[in-house]
């Protein structure tokens, strides 16, 4: 079947089976290998993308599912600037293999944007979906307080949600 | 060897803001994983590369009757089918382990753990690969299993390893360290024994990336190149040398970034073979990459130890011996990694921090029906589980004598002025202040507090109409001394390598450098360390220290990164390099300043004249007037550079003092951990960021096994962890807000006085947790881990096996 699914704002269509998935459309179509894969059972949390604005992970989302709608991967976090969160876990050393880092990520760019002053608590409960084996939570959920402190200073929340009021 | 330097933390920064050496310093590697551009083994697509799957036993045990492959090999983007038969032609169906047992790539007789390794289907793509697996018959004739350890040497026990000649048992190895005698004698005398019985039971690393490879043999050059996910890409060159017969000099192995290792990545599994097999029989680059389930079903699991621990001791509290007999539970093959002469790891440190004359232990290893490994998930070659036994048994003794735990610690532990000491099992402890961490950790908690607390909380309990779902609180305490840096060559070997780590430094014309690494990170930001380590001894800011590493062609030899041996050893190398690099900028810088070298002096960065502060030459200088036409002294040869190989005349020895707080639900068993506190000392901290990082990470690995990690069988065999809905990782909910403290006792034998940690926390954790349950619980012993059900069932009095699925 061919598929037709935005993906950071650029439209990209492919012939695909239509059993692949969106994790393998992303990585094996497009070539768009920072979003990640690791469990065959929908529990780690490394293949988290946005999918219409929400966090979904994309080993559990038929690339067909998306058909007509719209992607964002990590890949899509930067704009002239690192995106808070992304700064935030380079300042609070909120990673370490980095593997499980960009689904961590997008699950925190999504927190931020409907809660933009997260207590820990709420912090650790968004970011429950999503296992890291190296950092023991403690510096991701930093790096989120870290985004969210800068993003009230410098009045800056997200590229995407700006870009969307615009 | 240099003397000793104390190094306290850098306060010179470079251009960029940096520490000179020493200090917090934002991790060079971070760019590139916060953009989604790490470079892992799986997002790596070669042209014209092929996709490999593996299909697994469904069985436990039993004798393959026939393999069918034509259905498969008729699926049209199918390219190959590769069986034991193939390989058997090639001389690859099996192929040596790192303990000196032989273990099948594919099996050709039996399957004899569930998940074996039986056939490898090479297709178009991965989905393909897969269909095809399900189009291979394979007839099987079920045999009994092996799963529990303590029944493997039953006269009656299926012999499991009938591929050995000569085999009749389950047997692997006895192995026994310490003086028997002394302890009979100790033991006979003492007026009080505690004997307790326990379980580490099996558990796995489980890296959030898996393991895989993407093979290419160059059928043109002879050239193989292997993509892997490796922790040893040095050790692995050699072994694919031996194993495939192979020209080592035509074999470049590359470890590019990996998503996390803990001990899970250090052996060759058969999927790395079979993808080296299968581009030597395509003619193209093929990938295989493992999923979740095979990672955790066949990679190398860690612990499966059945200890029987005794402690003697007197009334008042002084701990006289201990003694230990252990049932090992090795699985199918002997697959275990560590230096050859230590069968059991380094599992004999096990007295632990203590001082006490008297100690021994016995080990038993047998095989079971099992996948292979033991000693991995940042074990330090088994002192994970070392130290769960002392630290349990003290508390056991505690238990007994009605004394408070932390008290029972502070009277036994070593004192200061006893280091270095040498423990009952030979170990030679570097350096230590116990009391001093103990007392720190116990302060951070607010120990007496907690304890008071804990004693009202009981108090209400105990009255009448009481709330039946209070919480139960409970406090825990572990100590441990961990053993890294392995290791002095003399006493050290894997697989007959030698456990010394070669490093390379050299200095560009501009003063900028590059650092070659026989190690290499997972995680642990070796990028960032190690040129923070060459900026601390030559000055240069680390933003102009590149780290090279993970591939075998540009880096030199040394046996990778685990057992925390990173910093210890090529940690060590490349301070010794730099050193030398200094020495010989010092002899150009003479020469520059037409002076002699006696007449120098150092300043961090920059060798100047005595008495004359303006005549001298940074080391970007130096560098440019060792690359240039200056005149240099007779026998010294231009350029800046040095190459060492360090062979460690020690371990080192980190060590601290963990307490976790533990709230349990009386009515449902679930345990919640209010707070931990970790007092770490590894020596000067090259960047505590990092290090604290490393903490949080064996922390969060200590609350796993105590609380929810355990791969458990039923009886026949069947895996009952093998996927993250049955082996279950702690999440952001399960961990508390980490409370750290440090003290710093350098290492006397270090060049920079630093010791290991990657594993500390890892293995000092799990019993700080399980004392805090147990003291919930108001019980001597139970076994982890205490999943609300083993919880419950424990404070019913009805204890349970966790690694079984019957009684
Ligand atoms: S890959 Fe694990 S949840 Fe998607
Ligand atoms: S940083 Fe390694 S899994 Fe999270």
């Amino acid at each position: 079947m061919r598929v037709t699914i935005e993906v950071n704002g650029r439209e990209t269509s492919a012939d695909i089976e239509d059993r692949l998935l969106l994790v393998h459309y992303l990585r094996n179509t497009l070539g768009m290998t920072g979003t990640h894969w690791g469990c065959d059972t929908s529990n780690c949390g490394a293949c988290t993308v946005w999918l219409d604005g929400l966090p979904v992970k994309s080993c559990t989302t038929l690339a067909a599912m998306a058909d007509g709608r719209s992607v964002r991967s990590v890949e899509g976090l930067e704009g002239d600037t690192l995106d808070p969160v992304q700064q935030g876990f380079i300042e609070e050393h909120g990673l370490q293999c980095g593997f499980c880092t960009p689904g961590m990520m997008m699950v925190a760019r999504a927190l931020l944007d409907r809660d933009p002053d997260p207590d820990e608590a709420t912090i650790r409960e968004a970011i429950s979906g999503n296992l890291c084996r190296c950092t023991g939570y403690e510096n991701i959920v930093r790096a989120i307080r870290w985004a969210a402190r800068k993003q009230a200073e410098t009045g800056r929340s997200d590229r995407e949600a700006e870009e969307a009021v615009l | 060897m240099t003397a000793t330097e104390t190094p306290s933390p850098d306060t010179l920064t470079s251009p960029a803001g940096n520490p000179l050496g020493f200090g917090r310093m934002l991790r060079k590697e971070d760019a590139r994983f916060v953009r989604g551009q790490g470079h892992y083994v799986d997002d790596l697509v070669l042209p014209g590369m092929l996709h490999g799957a593996i299909l697994r036993s469904s069985y436990a045990h039993a004798k393959i009757v026939s393999i069918d492959t034509s259905a498969a090999e008729a699926h049209p983007k199918v390219k190959a089918v590769i069986t034991g038969k193939t390989l058997e032609g090639l001389n690859l169906a099996w192929m040596p382990t790192l303990s000196g047992d032989v273990v099948a790539v594919l099996a050709t007789d039996k399957v004899r753990f569930q998940g074996q390794e039986v056939a490898f289907v090479i297709a178009e793509d991965e989905y393909s690969a897969r269909d095809a697996l399900e189009l291979i018959e394979v007839e099987y004739e079920p045999l009994p299993a092996v799963v529990d350890a303590r029944h493997a040497l039953d006269p009656d026990a299926p012999v499991i390893r009938d591929d050995l000649e000569g085999r009749t048992d389950n047997h692997i190895y006895d192995w026994e360290a310490g003086d028997a005698a002394a302890c009979d004698e100790v033991f006979a005398n003492a007026e009080v024994v505690v004997a307790e019985d326990m379980i580490y039971p099996r558990v796995h690393p489980a890296p959030m990336e898996t393991c895989g490879a993407v093979a290419h043999m160059d059928k043109v050059t002879g050239k193989l190149t292997i993509w892997t996910t490796t922790q040893a890409p040095h050790a692995h060159r050699t072994i694919y040398a031996l194993v495939a017969g192979l020209p080592e000099q035509k074999i470049q192995v590359i470890s590019p970034d990996i998503g996390g290792g803990f001990g899970n990545k250090v052996g060759i599994y058969p999927g790395y073979v079979l993808a080296i097999v299968g581009s030597i029989v395509t003619g193209v680059p093929v990938k295989w990459v493992e999923d979740r389930s095979e990672n955790l079903m066949s990679t190398s699991f860690a612990r499966d130890y059945h200890m029987h621990g005794e402690i003697a001791a007197t009334r008042d509290g002084k701990i006289l011996g201990l003694r230990v007999n252990v049932l090992a539970d090795h699985g199918a093959f002997n697959g275990v990694a560590q230096p050859t002469k230590f069968p059991a790891g380094f599992f004999h440190v096990f007295t632990g921090s203590y001082d006490y004359p008297a100690a021994h232990c016995k080990v038993t290893a047998v095989y079971t029906n099992k996948a292979l490994g033991g000693v991995a998930y940042a074990c330090s070659f088994r002192i994970t589980e070392a130290v769960y036994l002392v630290e349990r048994m003290v508390n056991c003794l505690a238990f007994e004598l009605g004394m408070d735990p932390a008290e029972l610690r502070m009277k036994n532990l070593l004192r200061p002025e006893q280091f270095p000491y040498t423990s009952p099992t030979g170990w030679v402890y570097d350096s230590g202040n116990y009391p001093r961490a103990l007392e720190e950790a116990m302060r951070i908690a607010g120990y007496d507090e907690l304890r008071a607390e804990q004693a009202k909380r009981r108090e209400e309990a105990a009255k009448p109409g009481a709330d039946p779902s209070a919480p139960l609180m409970g406090i825990g305490i572990s100590f441990f001394t961990e053993a890294v840096g392995a290791g002095p060559r003399k006493h050290m070997d894997i697989l007959g390598l030698g456990m010394a780590d070669g490093c390379e430094l050299r200095l560009h014309p501009t003063g900028k450098a590059q650092l070659r690494l026989s190690v290499q990170t997972q995680g642990q930001g070796h990028e960032t360390t190690f040129a923070q380590i060459v900026s601390h001894v030559i000055g240069i800011p680390p933003e102009d220290i590149e780290v090279i590493h993970g591939d075998t062609d540009n880096t030199p030899f040394g046996l990778g990164t685990y057992g925390s041996r990173s910093t210890p050893v090529s940690g060590a190398a490349a301070a010794v390099a730099a050193q030398r690099v200094k020495e010989k900028a010092k002899v150009i810088a003479a020469a520059a300043l037409e002076c002699s070298v006696e007449d120098l002096e150092w300043e961090h960065g920059r060798w100047y004249v005595k008495g004359d502060h303006a005549a001298g030459k940074t080391m970007a200088e130096i560098a440019m007037a060792a690359h240039s036409s200056l005149e240099l002294p007779e026998g010294v040869e231009g350029h800046l550079d040095a190459s060492v190989v360090y062979n460690p005349p020690n371990l080192t020895y980190p060590f601290g003092a963990y307490i976790c707080v533990v709230d349990v639900d009386p009515q449902t068993g679930a345990v919640k951990v209010r707070r931990f506190i970790a007092v770490d000392d590894c020596g000067p901290r090259i960047n505590p960021m990092i290090v604290e990082g490393q903490v949080h990470g064996g922390l969060a690995d200590g609350v796993g096994m105590a609380l929810m990690e355990v791969i458990a069988f039923d009886s026949d065999g069947n895996n009952l962890g093998g996927s993250f809905m049955d082996y279950l990782l702690p999440t952001s909910m399960e961990c508390p807000s980490w409370e750290l403290g440090e003290t710093v006792t350098p290492s006397p034998h270090h060049p920079i006085g630093v010791k290991g940690v990657g594993e500390s926390a890892t293995v000092g954790s799990p019993p700080a947790v399980v004392n805090a349950v147990l003291d919930a619980l108001q019980i001597r012993a139970a076994d982890m881990p205490f999943t609300p059900a083993v919880t419950w069932r424990a404070l019913q009095g009805r204890p349970i096996r966790p690694d079984l699925a019957i009684e």
